[in-house]
This record gives C-alpha cells, sequence and structure tokens, in this order.
C-alpha cells in the first residue's frame, strides 16, 4: 500500500512539475503548482510528519499559492507568443545531464548514519506536534526567534515596495 | 519499506525541474513558482532523512524553509509589481539594469 502510494505520488508530482514549467498560460502553471504542492503533502504524511503536511496545506497552498494567483490576476499577464528563453532545448539538455549525474551518484550512496532518539513509538506517545513544539523551543529557540523578525522585515519590506509613491498619488488624482 | 534513495531520486527530479523552469521561462512569475518547486524538492529530502534516521532536527528545517518560502514570496512579488508599474520590463530578459 505505501508503495503504491509513493509510487502515485512521485508520478504525479513529477508530472505536474514539468507542467508547471511548461504550460503557456500562468494561471494553469499556479493550478499545475498548486497540485504539486498537495502531493508534496501527500509525501509528508508518507513519511510520517503529519504536522508537516498540515502545515504545507495550509501555508504553501493556501496561503503563498493565493498570493501568486493574486497578483497573476493584478498584473493580467497576456500570453506571449515567446514563453520560452531562445536556447530552451540546449539550456534543458545540459541542467538534465548535470541532473542525471548528480542522481546517478546520490542513487549508489548508501546513505548510512546514525540514528536519534526521536523514533516512530517516541513521536506516537506524545503526537508529533507536541514532538516538533518541544524541539523547536528547546533546541531551535534561537533560529525560531530569527524566522520572526525575517517575517517582520518580509512584511515591511513588502509594504514599502508595493506602496503606491506619493508623487504618483498626486499626479493620478490631478488627472481625476 | 521504501528505500531512502527513491526519496532522494524524486527530489533530485523535482529539483532538476525547477532549475530548468529557472532558467528557460521568461515570464517573472513563473519563475518564482519554480523557486518554489525547487524549495519543495528540499522540503522532501529534509523530511525523508529525518524520518529515516529518527530525527526531528529535518522537519524543523523544513518548516524554517517554507517560512522563508513565505517571505521570499512576498518580497519577490511586491518587486514585480513595482517593475511591471514602472513600466521597466515585461519579462525577465529585459531587466539588466545590474546585468556585467
Amino acid at each position: 500500500m505505501t508503495t503504491f502510494f509513493f509510487f502515485y505520488l512521485s508520478l504525479v508530482s513529477i508530472i505536474s512539475g514539468i507542467l508547471t514549467i511548461a504550460l503557456r498560460n500562468p494561471v494553469h502553471c499556479g493550478l499545475a503548482l498548486l497540485t504539486l504542492l498537495l502531493h508534496v503533502a501527500g509525501f509528508f504524511i508518507l513519511l510520517n510528519s503529519e504536522f508537516l503536511a498540515m502545515v504545507q496545506i495550509i501555508v504553501y497552498a493556501g496561503a503563498i499559492l493565493v498570493l501568486y494567483l493574486f497578483v497573476l490576476m493584478l498584473l493580467n499577464l497576456k500570453t506571449e507568443e515567446r514563453v520560452f528563453h531562445q536556447r530552451t532545448a540546449m539550456i534543458s539538455f545540459v541542467t538534465a545531464s548535470i541532473g542525471g549525474i548528480f542522481l546517478m551518484v546520490l542513487l549508489r550512496s548508501p546513505f548510512a548514519s546514525l540514528s536519534g532518539n526521536a523514533t516512530q513509538e517516541a513521536i506516537g506517545f506524545v503526537g508529533h506536534t507536541k514532538a516538533i513544539g518541544i524541539t523547536i523551543f528547546n533546541d531551535f529557540l534561537l533560529q525560531f526567534e530569527i524566522i520572526a523578525v525575517f517575517l517582520l522585515g518580509a512584511i515591511i519590506g513588502a509594504i514599502v515596495l508595493a506602496k503606491t509613491p506619493l508623487t504618483q498619488q498626486n499626479d493620478s488624482s490631478d488627472k481625476t | 519499506m521504501i528505500p531512502l534513495s527513491y526519496y532522494v531520486a524524486v527530489a533530485t527530479t523535482l529539483f532538476v525541474i525547477g532549475l530548468v523552469g529557472v532558467l528557460i521561462r521568461r515570464n517573472f512569475i513563473i519563475v518564482f513558482m519554480s523557486i518554489e518547486v525547487m524549495l519543495n524538492a528540499a522540503n522532501i529530502n529534509l523530511v525523508a532523512f529525518a524520518s529515516y534516521f529518527d530525527a526531528l532536527d529535518g522537519q524543523i528545517a523544513a518548516i524554517f524553509v517554507i517560512a522563508i518560502a513565505a517571505g521570499e514570496a512576498a518580497i519577490g512579488l511586491a518587486i514585480i509589481i513595482v517593475v511591471f508599474r514602472r513600466k521597466i520590463a515585461t519579462n525577465v530578459d529585459q531587466l539588466n539594469l545590474l546585468k556585467w
């Protein structure tokens, strides 16, 4: 059962990833990206991290993707006749061959490592959300605070960048 | 139990797809979407390794990656809106102000 779901999820996520970069209409690309994000959430459930799957659906599919679609709607981008770069075939070939070499090397690696103490039983005993919370507020507190400051900076930066300049506002009010 | 290499293979494929998308597309927003594809590939890797080696650190890192992606999307889309409003460019090739 797990094997079936793994192959289903990997097939659909790779196909929707290709569609994300290959479709002509930007809105269709956004919808393909939504499919990809939901299937990545499926991967997280398969890997026994259900809190992360919910975060993926709520934050990625719910917030970030809606932001993208809003900007698409706001800008009203036309589908151009030349969507791709001039040397698309060459770039794709070179990148795919480099990726193939990486894939070959990665598939041969044994990936052996020491195991931690957060086994399935230990996590299942307290619940995944609580285990994540205890780790994040004990071992990763500084990183958590840095992320908080980063998000504050991102909010302020986005407002400052996207604000209509004062002179432009006056110009438009004069015309009307 | 699925071998860890399979997850790494899927993540590598998705990463290459995102990289190709960043390089070949001319539309701003789709370049940003390709970056999201690459970040998701990295997240699959982080969570797969965390799950197979019984450590929570990788999952915490994945949460941080999601937070960074949210901030990056907000700032990037604000820059795109400014570029469009000032009519500086309509696709990525035309943005060459900082080109060496």
